[in-house]
Parts: C-alpha cells; structure tokens; sequence
C-alpha cells in the first residue's frame, strides 16, 4: 500500500513567490484614465444601486479621471470603510458590474472593481491627513461582538458618529474573515492588517482580544456594561458530512486550510496532498481548491450535488478555478470515505440527478483516489452564549430587521451570522453600517445626515 | 472611381489635400517624405525676408489639449515662420518642385509691410517654379508684434495694399490667409478679393493659452519661468472655422472667391464637411503632427468612398451644395417643430438625457414608467432642443423628428402651420415687418 503523498515544498521557491502574488494585478496609472474615461457618469446610476453600500461610484471614478485619487478614496470609503478589501474580494460580476450600462452598450462593463482598487491602492499608500472626523463625544459605550467586516464596520461608524466602542474578539488579530477567510492571492502584503491599522486611527475603539462570547465574556455582562451591543461573530461551526470516517487523517476543513496558509509565514512550509478532493461549490470550495492546486497539488477536483449553474461560487470563481487546473466534477454527493492503514485514499461518490426538484441517487458510484479531502459543505452559526438561547433565528441564524435590530432589546447584529443576503463581505459591512446607525438614533442622537437617509432607505424598503 | 484631383486658384494638384504651411512643410527632407506619402500639395512654411533668420525658443514650442484618454484635442504653438536662410529654403522649392511636378507647391510668405520688401522677395520666390505663393496675415505670435502676421490681418487695409503688391508683382497665384483673431471674417476677406487675391485660406491659429502648471502656478508650458499666448489648432477650432469659411461662401460679393479651408481638419469627413462649405481644397496640419503623414491615405480612401457611395464623380460636384442651407438666425422657421425621441431597443438605462434636461433644460424626459427606469421623450414639455441627442452615449439612440403640419404639438396645444414664418414678421417682433398675408 503506497503511503498517502501529502508534503510540502513541492514547488521551487520561486514558483511559490508567483503562485501567491497578487492574482488580479492593480491598473496602472495610464489603464486606470483610459477605464475612468469609459465611465457614463450615469443619473441614479445602476452601480450605485447594486452595491450594497451604496458607494457613488459615478463620482470616485470621475476623480480619478481628474487626478483626484484622494477624494475618489474618500467617496469609496465614507461609504464602505472596507473598501480597500472589497476592491479585492467583492464579486463586482455580481454586483456592481453586472449593473453597468455599458453591459447593454458593448457587453464589457466598466471595470469598477478595479478602478476602486486603484484609488484605494493609492489612498492608503500615503493616507495623510485623516479623510474623517468623529463627532463630538456622546459619553456613550458601545460593544462589538468580533472584529470582522461587520463588527469592525459598526465600530468605525459608531465611533464616527461619537460613540466609544469596545471590540471583543476571540481570536489573536483582528480582520474575521479578511485575516483569516481569504485566499492569499486575493489580499498580498498584509493588507488586511494595515488596512485595519487605518480604520482604527479614528481613535475611539479598543479592541481586545482572547475574548469569545461565552467563554471570556457573556452577553448579559455586556447589556449591563454597554449601552448597546453589535454582534458579527460569524459562522464558528463548520457543517458535517455525516460518514463514520469523516475523522480519519488527511480529511479537513477548508475553513481551517485557508485560515492556515494566511497565517503561514512561509506558504513553502504549508504540506498539500498530490491528490485533492474539495467537497462543496462555493467560494470557500474554490479558494481552496485553487490554492491546493498553487500549493503544488497535481489533481485537485471539486465534486458538487448539482450543476456548475446552481454552485453558489460565481461563474467568474468557477473559471477562475478552471484556468487554475482544477476539475469540477457535479451531480455527485459523497458516499464514503476510503481508508488504508489510518488515513484516507480515495472518496466514493454516489450520482445524483434532480427527479423534480429532489436529489435522487441513480444507483451509479464513482471513485476518486485521494491524499487529503477538504470539507467546504458550509458554516453554521454557534450560539455558546446563555444569552442568546432566546434569541429568535431564521434559518439557522439571527434573525434581524432591516436596520439590523435583533429579538433581544439593545441587541443588534449583522454580518454572515444573521440571516438573508449572500454572505459577503461588502454585505457585512453595509450591516455593520447601518446598525450603528440604528444604534446612534436608539441612543437618541442622530447628528448625521448621511444617517438619517439611510435609515429612511431601510425602512422604505 | 472618383476623381479626386483638383485645381484651385489655377493650381493643379492630384487631390485636395494640402499640408498646411507649418513645420511638416519646414524644409525639403519633410516635404520629400509627404510627397511620398501622398499629399497633394504643400504650402512651405512661411518665408521671410533675406538676411540673419528668425530665432525660434528653445523651450516648449507645442502644447496640447487632451481629452481624458489622452486624445488630442487642441494644439497650440509658439513657433515663428521659417528660421533658416532664405537661400536655403528657396533652393530645397526649386528641387522639390523640379522632382514633383504634378504636386502643388505653393510657398508662404511674410515680410514687413513695405512695397520693396514684397517688391524683392516675389521674383526670387517665384524664380523656384512654385505654383503660387500664400501671404501669411494670420500668424498671431511673435510676428505679429513686429507688424506682420496677424498685424496685417486685422487691418482690411493692410490686406488689400499688400495683396494688390503682390498681384502687382508676381504672376503667380495669390492665396491670402486670414485669422480668426477678428470680429467679423467678411470685411478681411473683401479686402483681399479687393486687391486682387486668386483666393483665401481660412483659418489661420487662434490666439490661447493653454493652461497653468498648478504646482507651480505657472502657465504651462513655460520656457524657464514664462510663457506666451500661442497659435491654437486641432479639432477643437474646426467648428469655429467652419463657420467663418461659411460666412464668405454665403456672402455674395464673394460668391467666385475660391476657399482653401483650414481648421482641425483630421479625417477625410472633415474635410468634406468644408468642401460643402465651399471650399475648393483644404489644408492640414495638427492631424499629420498628431499621427505622421500617412494619414493622407486614410483621408483620400474615405473622400473616394464617400463620392462614390454619393455618386460624385468630381469635388465639384459637391463643393459649396451645403451653403445654401446656412442663413442667418432671423431666417429659421419658426413654424417648424421637433420632438426628440428615445429608442427604447437602443437606450443603455444611463439616464444622462434625463438628468440633463431635468436639471439644465426643459424637464422633459421621464426617469421612470411604473416604478420602473425608464426614459421617455414627454412632447408636452419638449421644445426639441437636440440636447438629450448631444449627451447620450449610443449613436442614434435618440433622434429628432419633425412633426408634420396639422400635427398638433403638445406643448403650445397649437396645429403646425405648413407655412413658413420667420423672426422678421413674428407678432413678438416689435420691429417685425408687415405681414405679407
């Protein structure tokens, strides 16, 4: 029986430094003009709207049209304080690109994603003097749950609007899903952390961590000592498959493969199997296929249920695992996992077909030899705190209005752990946004104006 | 195929392209190079009189204006006429000429405003075997502060004493060029007919400054430190030449006056736009300066094409058919109306139509129908100003169109008279004349 080949350094140091580069390179200069000049400057424009921040993306890229990359940050960032990162990580084929006029015009969208990145890019290259100022003290305290996009969001904005924010975080840096959720390629040279760094300058918030909810703190302590709580504590729980052998070594989480290679100092040292099987068709099967296949892996196949049409990864992540060497393999669940002497060599699959609307086995079986299997079937949401054992859910998560208000009084909550939307970041910072807004006016202040629409917004909608 | 070939003011060429006198037409290495590539004729850049030549800055000299992606819009210079020696330049004429028989080749001269100056120059010149000379009263830089350029060209006067020298003292054609740097462009060119002129050329730079350095607080470009108003060129000024090359075709004391026009020209369009204007050939020169002289080709390949598509088989046939269509605004039928309308299988949802109207004009296009994006013409408030049509990004997305009489428009609630009505005997005119009905 040959032993499972899984090892690291299976690449030349400076395939690694290349594989892990950034994988969408910035615009230059010159690209950036000639793609800000392809912008209509539409009235009410569609991008504007497909944004879940609502960023005026009309105006940033008629700046960096007039060479005024510092006011094109600031449009981007009063409105998504992360939106540096969302530049990078934002599905804009989605979204705000989907949206563009010029998909009617001439089937090719103006490239927002990276027109955004290039003002942020330059932005926080030299930030300068602050783009913002916070409002004069409140004596209010408020506490944020996790320091991810959507916590770190209603800290800015609360600290912003006056407010002081104490941030309670469980794991040892701050980000969530920004530090420890994204493919390397995706966020190069420590980007998150720096911008972080910025988002933190307002002053006003305090971040500790080593805090988890239910352990280190609780939510009745934080009620008696806050005079409002956010909570954007994520999905902590990653679903199961339910096989006997789920176990064995060399099945993992994708959730964790992708934490470990961020936080590696050195991607080289990070062991891949020869063979990878990714279970699962979202973005975090993708991210860590894709990575797998970076890391030296020689086959690396990603099986999903249903179709490639129905897989939650966007088309674009889908190629974009394609043109990496990864195969996608669909209509199969798994069946079993296979093991010799202690540790996994291949996964059988069962296929499937949809017999009106149900999955239903044909009967079928397929096999996949295998040195490591990663899980990437889904994250769900851990409720450890006594707190919120009332807490009311809809489909498994917090249930929350449109401002973000949650059953529980002074309690608000956004991000992935709360339920509708796509679970992405730019999601969660809208959240983040709108609740400390909520927040402002449930603390009876409501000083600006900007919040003030947004709030009439949600209640419109 | 179309013939292209044209003679202007007695001067044959192979076809109406002429290289404007400027810097491409510098000297006999530039010259051989655009024979070569096609052009019809050159006007040699401007010629002054014998003895120590002009002297040129050795600073920025050109500048110009860029659309966002960097394409040249406007262009400006500071350079003076010719600086190098007359001997020199009369000479490489005489060669070009000898080597290039079938090209025109018309020489540019400015000289003080004296009669021996133009008295000594002119047979010199004319000596070359050149097809006819150009007098330069345009040029509005530089020379102009020593009495010459610009100087004589704003004086009708000037013109016609200069001109009528030159009638005077040489056989050869004599083409006068105009600025735009004036109020009005008849009563220059009148002057020029008056003293005999074979013909003008129109528009000679107009005067600008180009920008500021800001860092510096400067103008930009500057040669150590200061800078001064140049010539400005490109296609930004065709309109403004178009419109003065109009305002002596339609002029009838000018009728016969042949017309070389100038201004922006950059694709053969350009040119044919001025040769319905009138012009019996056009010259250029930022275009080659923008992209080299191969453009020609470009030019004569489309100007061939579009005759043919039209059934023109000479530029006579279609030289000066657009005048007649420009009058004087007291002219316009007020009776006439127009609607825009927005092609709904062709509209990208920009909504820049609606915008602009609702916030600068009429208030008169939807931005929704039912709770949706929608953009629609609203006629009752419409006054068919074509500004949705100047702004919208889609070519032919929204058209004008003319209601017919006894139509009624919504906006006055009134039927469109088939008359034809105009200012002069509008009941608002207070000094209308009498009805004729």
């Amino acid at each position: 029986m040959p032993l499972p080949d899984i090892k690291s350094g299976r690449l030349s140091a400076c395939q690694y430094s290349v594989n892990f580069s950034d994988a969408h390179p910035p615009l230059t200069p010159a690209q950036a003009l000639i793609e800000a000049e392809r912008c209509y400057y539409c009235f009410d424009a569609p991008c504007i709207n497909a944004c879940p921040t609502g960023i005026d993306i009309p105006s940033f890229i008629r700046r960096i049209g007039e060479d005024n990359l510092r006011g094109a940050a600031k449009a981007i960032l009063e409105a998504n304080v992360f939106g540096g990162m969302c530049a990078r990580v934002c599905p804009t084929e989605v979204l705000c690109e989907q949206a563009c006029v010029r998909n009617t015009h001439e089937d090719k969208p103006v490239e927002i994603g990276l027109l955004q990145r290039h003002a942020t890019d330059a932005y926080f290259k030299a930030p300068g003097a602050p783009l913002f100022a916070r409002l004069g003290p409140t004596g209010k305290r408020i506490a944020v749950v996790g320091a991810g996009p959507a916590g770190l969001s209603c800290a800015h904005r609360a600290a912003l609007l006056g407010h002081d924010v104490t941030v309670f975080e469980a794991r040892p840096k701050p980000g969530g899903l920004n530090e420890y959720g994204l493919a390397t390629y995706k966020t190069v040279d420590g980007f998150a952390q720096r911008e972080i760094d910025w988002l933190l300058a307002i002053g006003g918030i305090e971040i500790r961590h080593g805090q988890a909810l239910g352990e280190q703190i609780t939510l009745a302590e934080l009620s008696a000592q806050f005079d409002a709580v956010f909570l954007g504590i994520g999905l902590g729980g990653v679903n199961a498959l339910g096989l006997a052998s789920e176990s064995t070594p060399g099945v993992g989480n994708a959730v964790e493969f992708i934490a470990g290679l961020r936080q590696a100092s050195d991607v080289a040292a990070v062991p891949v199997g020869r063979r990878v099987v990714v279970i699962g068709g979202g973005m975090t099967a993708v991210d860590a296929a894709v990575q797998s296949r970076k890391l030296g892996a020689e086959e690396v196949t990603i099986v999903y249920r249903r179709d490639q049409q129905r897989m939650p990864a966007s088309g674009y992540e889908q190629d974009w695992a394609l043109r990496n060497g990864v195969t996608i393999r669909t209509w199969s669940v798994l069946k079993a996992l296979d093991t010799s002497m202690g540790h996994v060599e291949s996964a059988t699959f069962a296929e499937v077909g949809d017999i009106a609307g149900r999955l239903e086995a044909t009967g079928r079986l397929w096999s996949l030899a295998a040195d490591t299997v990663l899980k990437a079937i889904g994250q769900t949401l851990v409720l450890a705190d006594p707190g919120l054992a009332t807490v009311a859910l809809q489909s498994g998560r917090i249930a929350v209005d449109a401002e973000g208000r949650s059953s529980l009084p002074n309690v608000w909550a956004g991000g992935d752990c709360t339920w509708g939307g796509r679970d992405l970041t730019v999601e969660a910072v809208e959240h983040g946004k709108i609740a400390a807004y909520s927040i402002d006016r449930a603390l009876g202040f409501m000083r600006s104006d900007a919040g003030a629409r947004r709030l009439r917004r949600a209640a419109a909608a | 195929m179309a013939d292209l070939s044209s003679t202007f003011a007695g001067i044959r060429s192979p076809n109406p392209f002429w290289l404007a006198s400027a810097p491409p037409t510098d000297k006999e290495y530039n010259i051989q190079r655009a024979f070569e590539a096609g052009w019809g004729g050159v006007v040699w850049k401007t010629l002054g009189e014998a003895g120590p030549p002009i002297v040129n800055v050795n600073g920025p000299r050109y500048a110009a204006l860029y659309s966002q992606d960097r394409r040249l819009i406007g262009f400006n210079n500071i350079e003076l006429i010719t600086d190098r020696p007359l001997e020199v330049n009369l000479a490489e004429i005489a060669r070009i000429k000898r080597r290039w028989p079938d090209r025109a080749v018309v020489v540019s001269l400015m000289v003080p405003c004296e009669e021996n100056a133009w008295r000594a120059i002119l047979p010199q010149v004319e000596d070359t075997g050149c097809d006819g000379v150009e007098l330069n009263f345009g040029c509005p830089h530089g020379m102009s502060e020593r009495g010459m350029g610009s100087a004589v060209g704003q004086v009708p006067e000037y013109i016609e004493m200069v001109t009528r020298w030159c009638k005077q003292y040489s056989r050869l054609p004599v083409i006068v060029k105009l600025t735009p740097n004036i109020a009005d462009i008849r009563p220059p060119a009148l002057a020029a007919q008056r003293g005999g002129a074979d013909a003008v050329s129109l528009i000679n730079t107009i005067n600008s400054v180009m920008g500021v350095d800001l860092d510096a607080l400067l103008i930009n470009p500057n040669t150590g430190g200061t800078g001064s108003h140049g010539g400005y060129c490109g296609p930004a000024v065709k309109p403004i030449a178009q419109n003065m090359v109009a305002e002596i075709a339609r002029t009838p004391e000018m009728a016969s006056l042949p017309i070389s026009g100038i201004g922006g020209i950059t694709n053969w369009r350009d040119a044919a736009e001025f040769i319905a204007l009138g012009c019996g050939n056009v010259q250029v020169c930022t275009a080659a300066m923008t992209y080299g002289f191969r453009i020609v080709q470009d030019m004569i390949d489309g100007l061939a094409n579009y005759m043919d598509d039209k059934g023109f088989a000479h530029i006579d046939d279609f030289r000066g058919r657009a005048v007649r269509s420009i009058v004087n605004w007291n002219q316009l039928n007020l009776n006439h109306v127009e609607k825009a309308r927005i092609d709904q299988d062709a509209c990208i949802q920009c909504g820049r139509c609606h915008v602009v109207c609702e916030d600068t004009s009429h208030q008169a296009i939807t931005a929704t129908k039912n709770g949706q994006r929608h953009f629609e013409v609203i006629d009752a408030e419409c006054v068919g100003c074509n500004l949705c049509v100047s702004v919208c990004p889609v070519p032919q997305c929204i058209t004008m169109h003319a209601l017919k009489p006894g139509e009624i428009d919504a906006r006055t609630g009134q039927s469109v008279p088939a008359a034809y009505a105009n200012w002069t005997t509008h009941p608002n005119n207070p000094a209308r004349a009498p009805s004729s009905v």
